[in-house]
């Protein structure tokens, strides 16, 4: 499956003379570099490699033969939503009218674009159940640090800059407590009951007239819905305090149910998750915020106003946080969010939902003979197993799992998170796999349960059937290469 | 799958949703639109509006129209790479984490920097955040910005420092360049970081090693945004004592795109490598000693180290990240000089034609592939003239420096024919002479 050659780095293909580009020479009067900038600011050296083109293509997409994507193979990683990217996507964000486009352009010569950003905001309030949204921010973490700042701004305008504590579940991601600590504020963990869904008594000790927010993802990490969530919106909102949801987990409650129903004042949607845009490696991403109409005067400036037939940038703004990205946020995912949108519609996104939970409830229920599930009896798009069977018995751990499961052409699961569960294997089957594929996992999974009892040491020695086999993470952090250098 | 489940029909698997929140009608979105409809439906947006491709653009102001080789176009459309997640999972992501060490590689060359990060959203939240490590390193609470920096780097710097107690004051300009007297008498012991653009927003050089020493006299941390391409042509920032450099890097094989997705460069010294934001690629071996590439140093990142994060970025630019290694594999070092000094010659020429055009140049500082103009009338008339001559013009300043009445910013990258430029140029020239024969009516 994988290209298994090593491929050097494309330094060590460099020989002087060569480039893979030819660029016609200047046609204009030649000017003196070192007649108008000062010589000291000159360049001498520029140690780039020299590589001709078909080199340079080869290298590449020897490269990509090495690497896993949605398009390779099934990709169940937990808290992800590694759905399927429809091509139509990518034809339409590659228009020269949506590409060739310079974000400083007069507004009259590209109301294509405002339009087309107009109608995602609206489609995303629509199905958030919010107000107005920004598209701006580049990231989810980004729409959380937008949507935080929005609710200090809030306080602060009422004289409530006091409010300096914002609660954040224990099964939380990351992102969440780094961004209230960017945004100035104390993140306090709330703990998990045994259900796997927030302590509300616990909840409501936390909750005084300090706190400023409320961050929760809901279905929460654990494939979870918080069923008590009306009751924890309204508890907060009764002592001031903003419920912000964390929407990475939309995919599960599309056409169900809508975190602004459900009392959330604030939400960030992670395009690259719930609709359908590359997840490129890591980025880019898009992290639009959809707000209430009480936090709708602190959305990032510029918004992109409708008026009569024409739209148009509005940047006055007294009340803004301001800006959040150089421009308008990444702006090509946007154009495939809303193909996505309008290819599905509303029967459409709400069978994505439907599919993406049944599919999750059906591998759960596929894989609870051979593995733990620590929490709840059904979940909803995504669910969290333990390998802790596979550890006490075997010594065999989340970790080797994972790696096994790329022997039988799988991605791995999201390992060691969320931190509640002990060995986790968290899995997020989506809405576009077929139920061959689920069962061709299902098999290969019971198979590694198996292999953990009956040879342990093949599961702990996988990958076997990769580029590479296990790497040294920790030989990485110690000895730390992280660029190339001649003869290094 | 339902049997197996235990659930009579889908709706039962949605029963733990509250009845008060649960949605009883259809979304109000439109669709459902097949590939036909869809393509139709973009392609009418695409025809509202005017693209470069039918339009010379002498836009610039962050982003770049420069030219991209079909080769680097056609590496991040493979489906391996753009339909990958964050290579957590190194085995089966070597391909992803070998082009990222070999861009974190380029990046660290083109500024002379120990260490570069796998990207950071675009140039604003990259100096932002850059901003933030460097008064979190010197433990101070005050930035100093030029004012001669992107507005809207600037505009996020404020918004992105507004949580954190950290004060912005900004030094002034002068003849188009930063103040470098009122700089050196604002820092002070409570300045955390100098923040500067090279080239700077209006296209002139810095004289960067001054305010960098200045700077790190009073121990301040210099923070340089850098332009990549310039730096074909330009010294690396670390020879004039950058010890943070970010930077925008759309300009290497990245379509405008409306303004994103952007990329932003990141890069430090080795010794504030702890403190770096973001994802960091290394180099390591498998069981077998031979080499592979892995995420590492990740305990300084939100997933780990949450509340103790050195920053809250997760999903950054990956792809984008690609792209700009493969331009700079392609180009190579004699292509990305040429690139830089086509940029460079072809600026040079426009300025010094629409000069005798009656077109005075704002500064005379040095400067790259932009530079200020003042014209007779609102540059927002010149550019209605210009589209018509299918012509994008500059970036009218009025609206970012209230001082800079009818001035106008312009860009010339190596995509401008010296037909493009002459064509600019006599259309404001014609236009002058009118405002003139205008005035003396």
């Amino acid at each position: 499956m994988f290209n298994s050659k090593y491929e050097p780095l494309i330094f060590e293909l460099s020989a002087e003379g060569r480039s893979g580009v030819a660029l016609p020479p200047s046609d204009v009067p030649e000017t003196k570099a070192e007649a108008s900038i000062p010589r000291e600011m000159l360049r001498q050296d520029l140690p780039l490699p020299e590589v001709g083109e078909v080199d340079v293509i080869r290298h590449f997409i020897s490269l990509s033969q090495r690497n896993f994507g949605v398009d390779t193979g099934f990709y169940p990683l937990g808290s992800c939503t590694m759905k399927y990217n429809p091509k139509i996507n990518e034809r339409v964000a590659g228009l020269a009218g949506l590409r060739e486009l310079h974000p400083l352009q007069p507004a009259d010569t590209c109301q294509g674009a405002l339009r087309l950003m107009y109608e995602l905001s609206e489609a995303l309030a629509e199905i958030g159940g919010m107000d107005a949204v920004t598209l701006q921010p580049a990231a989810g973490a980004l729409g959380e640090l937008t949507g935080m700042l929005m609710v200090r701004a809030y306080h602060e305008r009422a004289g409530e800059g006091s409010r300096r504590v914002v609660i954040i579940p224990d099964s939380a991601h990351g992102t969440n407590p780094a961004t209230a600590v960017r945004c100035g504020f104390e993140a306090l963990n709330v703990p998990s009951n045994e259900r796997g869904t927030v302590d509300i008594k616990k909840f409501k000790e936390l909750l005084g007239p300090h706190v400023a927010g409320v961050m929760l993802t809901n279905p929460n990490t654990l494939g979870l819905f918080e069923t008590e969530i009306l009751e924890i919106c309204d508890m907060a909102h009764r002592r001031g305090a903003l419920m912000y949801c964390d929407g990475a987990n939309m995919n599960a409650i599309l056409g169900q149910s809508r975190p602004g129903d459900m009392g959330f004042d604030v939400m960030h949607f992670n395009l690259h998750k719930t609709f359908s845009t590359p997840h490129g490696g890591g980025g880019p991403g898009a992290g639009a915020v959809g707000v209430k109409k009480t936090l709708q005067p602190f959305l990032p400036s510029p918004t992109i106003e409708k008026s009569d037939k024409e739209y148009r940038l509005n940047f006055n703004m007294p009340e803004s946080i301001g800006r959040v990205h150089s421009f308008y946020g990444n702006f090509s995912v946007l154009v495939r969010a809303l193909a996505y949108i309008r290819a599905n519609g509303p029967a459409g996104l709400r069978a994505i939902s439907e599919t993406a939970v049944l599919n999750a409830n059906y591998v759960r229920s596929r894989l609870l003979d051979d593995y733990d599930v620590p929490y709840g009896d059904r979940c909803m798009h995504e669910f969290v197993a333990s390998a802790k069977r596979q550890k006490d018995e075997n010594s065999v751990r989340a970790l080797d799992i994972a790696k096994r499961i790329i022997d039988f052409g799988f991605h791995p699961p999201t390992i060691y998170f969320p931190l509640v569960v002990e060995e986790a294997l968290m899995i997020e089957p989506v809405e576009t796999e077929s139920l061959q594929t689920l069962d061709a996992f299902v098999d290969a999974m019971r198979q590694i349960a198996q292999e953990a009892r009956e040879d342990p040491e093949i599961v702990k020695t996988a990958p076997h059937n990769a580029p590479v086999t296990r790497l040294d993470e920790a030989l990485a952090a110690r000895r730390l290469d992280v660029k190339w250098t001649p003869g290094g | 799958m339902l049997r197996k489940i235990g659930a009579g029909d889908v709706s039962e698997l949605f029963a733990v949703i509250p009845e008060k929140s649960r949605l009883g009608t259809d979304l109000f979105v439109p669709g459902p639109e097949t590939e036909l409809e869809i393509l139709a439906y973009f392609r009418n947006l695409a025809r509202e509006n005017l693209n470069l491709e039918d339009y010379a653009c002498f836009l610039g102001g962050g982003v770049y129209d420069h030219f991209i080789p079909e080769a680097v176009s056609t590496i991040p459309q493979r489906s391996e790479f753009y339909t990958s997640y964050t290579p957590y999972q190194a085995e089966v992501s070597q391909g992803m984490l070998q082009a990222i060490y070999e861009y974190q590689t380029f990046v660290c060359r083109l500024t002379g920097m120990d260490v570069s990060n796998a990207s950071m959203y675009d140039g604003a939240t990259a100096l932002a955040e850059a901003a933030i490590m460097a008064c979190d390193t010197v433990d101070r609470d005050e930035i100093l910005v030029s004012r001669a920096v992107n507005p809207s780097y600037r505009a996020t710097l404020a918004t992105y420092v507004s949580g954190m107690g950290l004060r912005v004051r900004e030094i002034p300009i002068r003849d188009g360049v930063t103040d470098v007297a009122a700089m050196a008498a604002m820092v002070s012991e409570s300045t955390g970081a100098v923040l500067l653009q090279q080239p700077n927003f209006f296209g002139c050089i810095e004289a960067a090693k001054q305010i960098g020493e200045t700077a790190k006299a009073k121990g301040a941390m210099f923070v340089v945004s850098a332009d990549p391409i310039s730096l074909g042509m330009l010294v690396p920032p670390a020879e004039y004592g950058a010890d943070i450099v970010t930077g925008e890097g759309q300009s290497l094989g990245i379509p405008p795109a409306f303004g994103g997705p952007l990329l932003g460069i990141f890069a430090t010294k080795m010794k504030h490598v702890w403190r770096l934001p973001g994802r960091l690629v290394g180099a390591t071996v498998d069981t077998e000693g031979r080499r592979g590439f892995v995420l590492t140093l990740q305990t300084r990142e939100q997933h780990i180290r949450r509340e103790r994060a050195t920053s809250n970025i997760c999903t950054n630019q990956t792809l984008m990240a690609l792209a700009a290694a493969v331009y700079v594999s392609a180009l190579g070092r004699n292509g990305f000089r040429q690139v830089s000094n086509l940029c460079f010659q072809k600026a040079h020429y426009a300025r010094e034609q629409l000069r005798i055009a009656g077109v005075e140049p704002l500064w005379n500082a040095p400067f790259f592939q932009e530079f200020a103009v003042r014209l007779p009338a609102p540059a927002e008339e010149l550019n209605v003239e210009l589209l018509r001559h299918n012509v994008l013009g500059g970036l009218p300043l009025e609206a970012y420096y209230p001082e800079l009445k009818d001035c106008m910013l312009l860009c010339v990258t190596e995509k401008r024919t010296k037909q493009d430029i002459d064509r600019l140029v006599s259309v404001v020239k014609e236009y002058v002479q009118q405002q003139v024969r205008a005035a003396h009516i």
